[in-house]
């Protein structure tokens, strides 16, 4: 393997295990913040409890979101630094920005959270979740500009004498219209997985006996977990349609990459299974609905307005546009085809896994309805598999979105061959993949252990915090309230 | 001033934030088998700085940010070129945020004991190899000319920039016993007072060596000189203040120690931003590493508006939490651990 390679898979790696993490803190902040506002109104002990007790598992993997995130500030300069010099005017400014908005947002008040029991008012102890919410919904927005501008370069000029991209106009690249449907995709299906997270854990406790007299308390989280992930879902489903849309029009190389779609096809088919090559030459499709296709990409089934371009018109296209050479040592020159199944079957677990997700959100809601009381065992078992469905839908959904716009690092201005750093040796890049991968999975362990310890613990006893006024008691000697 | 002298000096103060602020928190982590005596004290330490590490990190996640906006060139020469180091720092803050976070989380003697070195380790090795990185920064390295770093990791690890390392090392070893003197109470407060006196003599020997063949190098810049005379002073300042049981003056000379070292680091640096010894025309500086006007210009409205948002709101919490710590405060371990 040569340096490009090995950055490729380190930035996959190291990428999509941020993403496991990022979901679940960007959804918990809201859903705990509800429940502690709710305690404080209403004063009733099992929001406390909840909140206490999904804060806790909100934490474990909180830290290991974080970690992940500084890996990711420095890797563009170290693996991509011809990607820096050529994007930074533009792709620094919103990463420099998150930093300043929105990670010291995050990082100070989660602080003041986590040890600020004893330390101020109720309310004000509700406001500082609240707060935290707010800096994980600025940094996901500037951090997905980025990458809307990757996807959708806009607001720039090429300066051919610095050959570098130049920032001429930094709302565009907030407003972006790419960023403006992939937010809210991103941050509904970031709401919709700790749905699904507060829903399954509650479910898995409900059926335990063990935690038999705390069924009241787990039945409603797994309520308000199951109304989460429907509605989100909902949001999810609506953005994501917009989005194809736009994508459409802003790379259509990357729909007729999703459907595996060769040549240009008015009432195209949208297929859910293919036992075929995929590569145009036989069409083994199983399951396909005319017109589908077609509605994603366009919002009509049929007529010329229903037109999806195909793969090997495109091809001509680009050629004719962007020359024969877009990459030549990995991409066979002049071919702008990412690789096709990949896009096809990362785009099919994405929307799949999210609907069996909200059938199962449904169901479980069905079953619990009036109070009921499910008493088949599996429902616990189904509980818990919603949010490892919707951890990795959200991972096929990025790996789709990246692999599609292959092989470009920025689409039509530099291809990822060209990206990567030229000065790294191949024993640099090799040693980080192989210690970050390496230590990424012993962390995986770590985590995992953890969180089903403290799963499988449940809720603590209701303990009322102290009521004190901002700064705590000064002279106490009481032990901390939370401590290391 | 030009936009990019504004932005160096920018850096320059996100620089001096982040090793002021997690100076001290290194220091913590480096002191914990000096100072934490037994389980309890071990958790005082962790909890004086409990509240704040991630805040203070994130200094150094702004100042990354800052660079790749605002001199790309600089960010990606040099964490392309420094790989290595870059990448044991990367692994050691990794190890130790969760030594934090995760410590406490079983109540196992094996498991706190793993943590406690992943703290320790992951305190030590950043700590030196910052120093490392920026003495290297400011005595040049070679860079070709397509500004290509085209050394090695031995190329670093030459005399002065193993210096530099050191008198990070102690610098922040310094600051991080005057901040446990400063929150903490009972037998471990006096104790870490008196090493940070101890220690303090140790560092001022180190700095003042490391500094006085940084100005040789570069040629007695008289700012420079002044800034590093005042850095050795209030050095000296804080720990007689120390030696006088005045803590929270003592805390601040060490504070504004690393701040007026780093500072003059940044001023002998300037105008370039990371020198060539294979060919001075071939120099990062200022000017040709930056990104366009434009872009400074809307960086500039940004950091103007937010950062002193941001350093309202670090400074309200340190207020917050001013209380010292003992270890009457530290609860036991409760069905396995505290909880959230
Ligand atoms: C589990 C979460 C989840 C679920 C259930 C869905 N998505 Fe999604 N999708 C994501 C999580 C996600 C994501 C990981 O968050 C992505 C990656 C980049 C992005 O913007 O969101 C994504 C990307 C993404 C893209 C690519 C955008 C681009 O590259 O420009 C499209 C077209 C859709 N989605 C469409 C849909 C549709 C039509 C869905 C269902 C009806 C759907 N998604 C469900
Ligand atoms: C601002 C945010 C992001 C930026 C700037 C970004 C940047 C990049 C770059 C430079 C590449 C080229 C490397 C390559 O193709 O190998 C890439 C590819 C990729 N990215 Fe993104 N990315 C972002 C977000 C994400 C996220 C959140 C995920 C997943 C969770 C992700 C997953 C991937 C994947 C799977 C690839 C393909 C790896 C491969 O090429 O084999 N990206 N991205
Ligand atoms: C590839 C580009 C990315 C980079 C360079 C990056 C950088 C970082 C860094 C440095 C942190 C740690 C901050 C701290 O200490 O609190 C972090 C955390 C975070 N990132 Fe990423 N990130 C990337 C992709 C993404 C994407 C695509 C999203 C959201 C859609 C996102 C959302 C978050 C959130 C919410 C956090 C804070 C919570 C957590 O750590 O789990 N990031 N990121």
């Amino acid at each position: 393997m040569d340096v490009l390679e090995i950055a490729r898979w380190q930035f996959g790696i190291i990428t999509v295990y941020h993403f496991l993490f990022v979901p679940l803190t960007v959804g918990l902040t809201a859903l705990i913040a509800v429940l502690e506002t709710q305690w404080v109104r209403t004063r009733k002990p099992e929001y406390l409890r909840l909140t206490k007790f999904f804060g806790r598992l909100f934490l474990i993997n909180f830290a290991i979101g974080v970690v992940t995130g500084i890996v990711q500030e420095f890797q563009f300069g170290m693996n991509w630094s011809d990607y820096s010099r050529f994007v930074g005017d533009i792709f620094g400014a919103p990463l420099a920005v998150e930093g300043l908005l929105a990670f010291f947002l995050e990082s100070t008040f989660l602080g003041l959270w986590i040890f600020g029991w004893d330390k101020m008012p109720r309310a004000m102890h509700a406001s500082m979740m609240w707060l935290v919410h707010l800096g994980t919904l600025a940094s996901s927005w500037f951090i997905l500009a980025a990458n809307s501008w990757m996807q959708h370069p806009v607001g720039y000029t090429f300066n051919p004498d610095t050959g570098r991209a130049e920032l001429t106009d930094f709302w565009a690249v907030m407003f972006n219209k790419v960023q403006l449907v992939t937010f809210p995709h991103v941050v509904m299906s970031a709401y919709m997985t700790a749905g699904a997270f507060m829903l399954g854990v509650a479910a898995y406790l409900y059926m335990k006996e063990k935690h038999a007299d705390d069924r009241p308390l787990y039945h409603k989280a797994i309520r308000f977990g199951a109304v989460v992930t429907l509605v989100a879902g909902l949001g999810v489903a609506i953005s994501g349609d917009v989005q194809g849309k736009i994508m459409t029009e802003v790379q259509p190389m990357k729909m007729a990459a999703a459907e595996g779609l060769y040549e240009t096809t008015e009432n195209a088919p949208f297929s859910f299974l293919t036992i075929g090559s995929l590569d145009g030459s036989e069409a083994t499709n199983i399951i396909e609905v005319p017109g589908l296709l077609s509605f994603l990409a366009t919002g009509t089934f049929s007529g010329p307005d229903s037109t999806v371009e195909g793969i090997n018109p495109l091809r001509e296209q680009y050629i004719a546009e962007y020359g024969q050479d877009p990459g030549a040592t990995y991409y066979t020159p002049g071919d702008y085809t990412p690789v096709i199944p990949i896009t096809y079957w990362s785009f099919r677990f994405m929307i799949g896994l999210g609907l069996f997700a909200a059938a199962g959100a449904a169901l479980i809601l069905w079953m619990t309805r009036g109070g009921r009381v499910p008493s088949a065992r599996w429902v616990g078992t189904l509980g818990i598999s919603l949010p490892i469905a919707l951890v990795l839908g959200n991972s096929w959904g990025w790996i789709f979105t990246e692999m599609g716009r292959q092989p470009w690092a920025v689409f039509g201005l530099m291809t990822t061959e060209r990206a990567v750093s030229p000065g790294v040796s191949t024993f640099e890049a090799a040693t980080s993949l192989i210690v970050l991968t390496l230590l990424y999975a012993a962390l995986a362990v770590v985590e995992v252990k953890l969180l089903v310890k403290y799963i499988k613990r449940g809720a603590d006893p209701f303990e009322e915090p102290p009521d004190v006024k901002l700064g705590g008691d000064d002279d106490a000697d009481r032990p901390m309230a939370f401590a290391y | 001033m030009e936009l990019t002298t504004v932005w160096f000096s920018l850096i320059a103060i996100l620089w001096i934030g982040y090793f002021a602020l997690e100076g001290f928190d290194f220091g913590v982590g480096m002191l914990i088998p000096v100072l934490g005596k037994e389980e309890k004290e071990r958790r005082v330490l962790y909890n004086t700085i409990g509240p704040v590490w991630d805040g203070n990190e994130v200094w150094v996640l702004v100042a990354g940010g800052a660079t790749f906006a605002a001199f790309p060139e600089w960010y990606a020469t040099l964490f392309s070129g420094f790989y290595l180091p870059l990448l044991l720092i990367l692994v050691a803050l990794i190890v130790r945020n969760l030594a934090f976070d995760y410590r406490g989380k079983r109540d196992d003697d094996t498991w706190r004991a793993r943590w406690d070195a992943a703290a320790i380790f992951g305190s030590y090795l950043p700590a030196i190899l910052w120093g490392v990185a920026f003495a290297n920064i400011v005595a040049g390295v070679p860079i070709d000319e397509n500004k290509e770093f085209t050394g090695n990791l031995f190329t670093l690890l030459n005399p002065f920039g193993l210096l530099g390392g050191l008198v990070t090392m102690s610098l922040f070893l310094t600051h991080g016993a005057m901040f446990v003197a400063l929150k903490t109470d009972g037998d471990i407060r006096h104790r870490a007072r008196a090493l940070s006196v101890k220690l303090g003599l140790g560092t001022a020997v180190l700095a003042v060596v490391f500094l006085v063949w940084t100005l040789a190098k570069s040629g007695w810049e008289v700012p420079a000189l002044i800034l590093f005379a005042l850095a050795a002073g209030s050095l000296l300042g804080a720990i007689f203040m120390a030696q006088q049981g005045r803590e929270g003056w003592a805390f601040v000379g060490t504070f504004a120690t690393i701040a007026l070292a780093v500072a003059g680091l940044f001023v002998v640096l300037f105008p370039n931003v990371m020198p060539s010894t294979t060919d001075a025309a071939y120099s990062l500086t200022t000017t040709n590493a930056a990104a366009t006007a434009y872009t400074l210009k809307v960086m500039t409205w940004v950091a103007v508006i937010f950062t002193p948002i941001v350093l309202a709101y670090q400074s309200w919490t340190y207020w917050v939490f001013r209380k010292r710590i003992g270890t009457q405060h530290i609860p036991d371990p409760i069905r396995d651990t505290v909880s959230a």
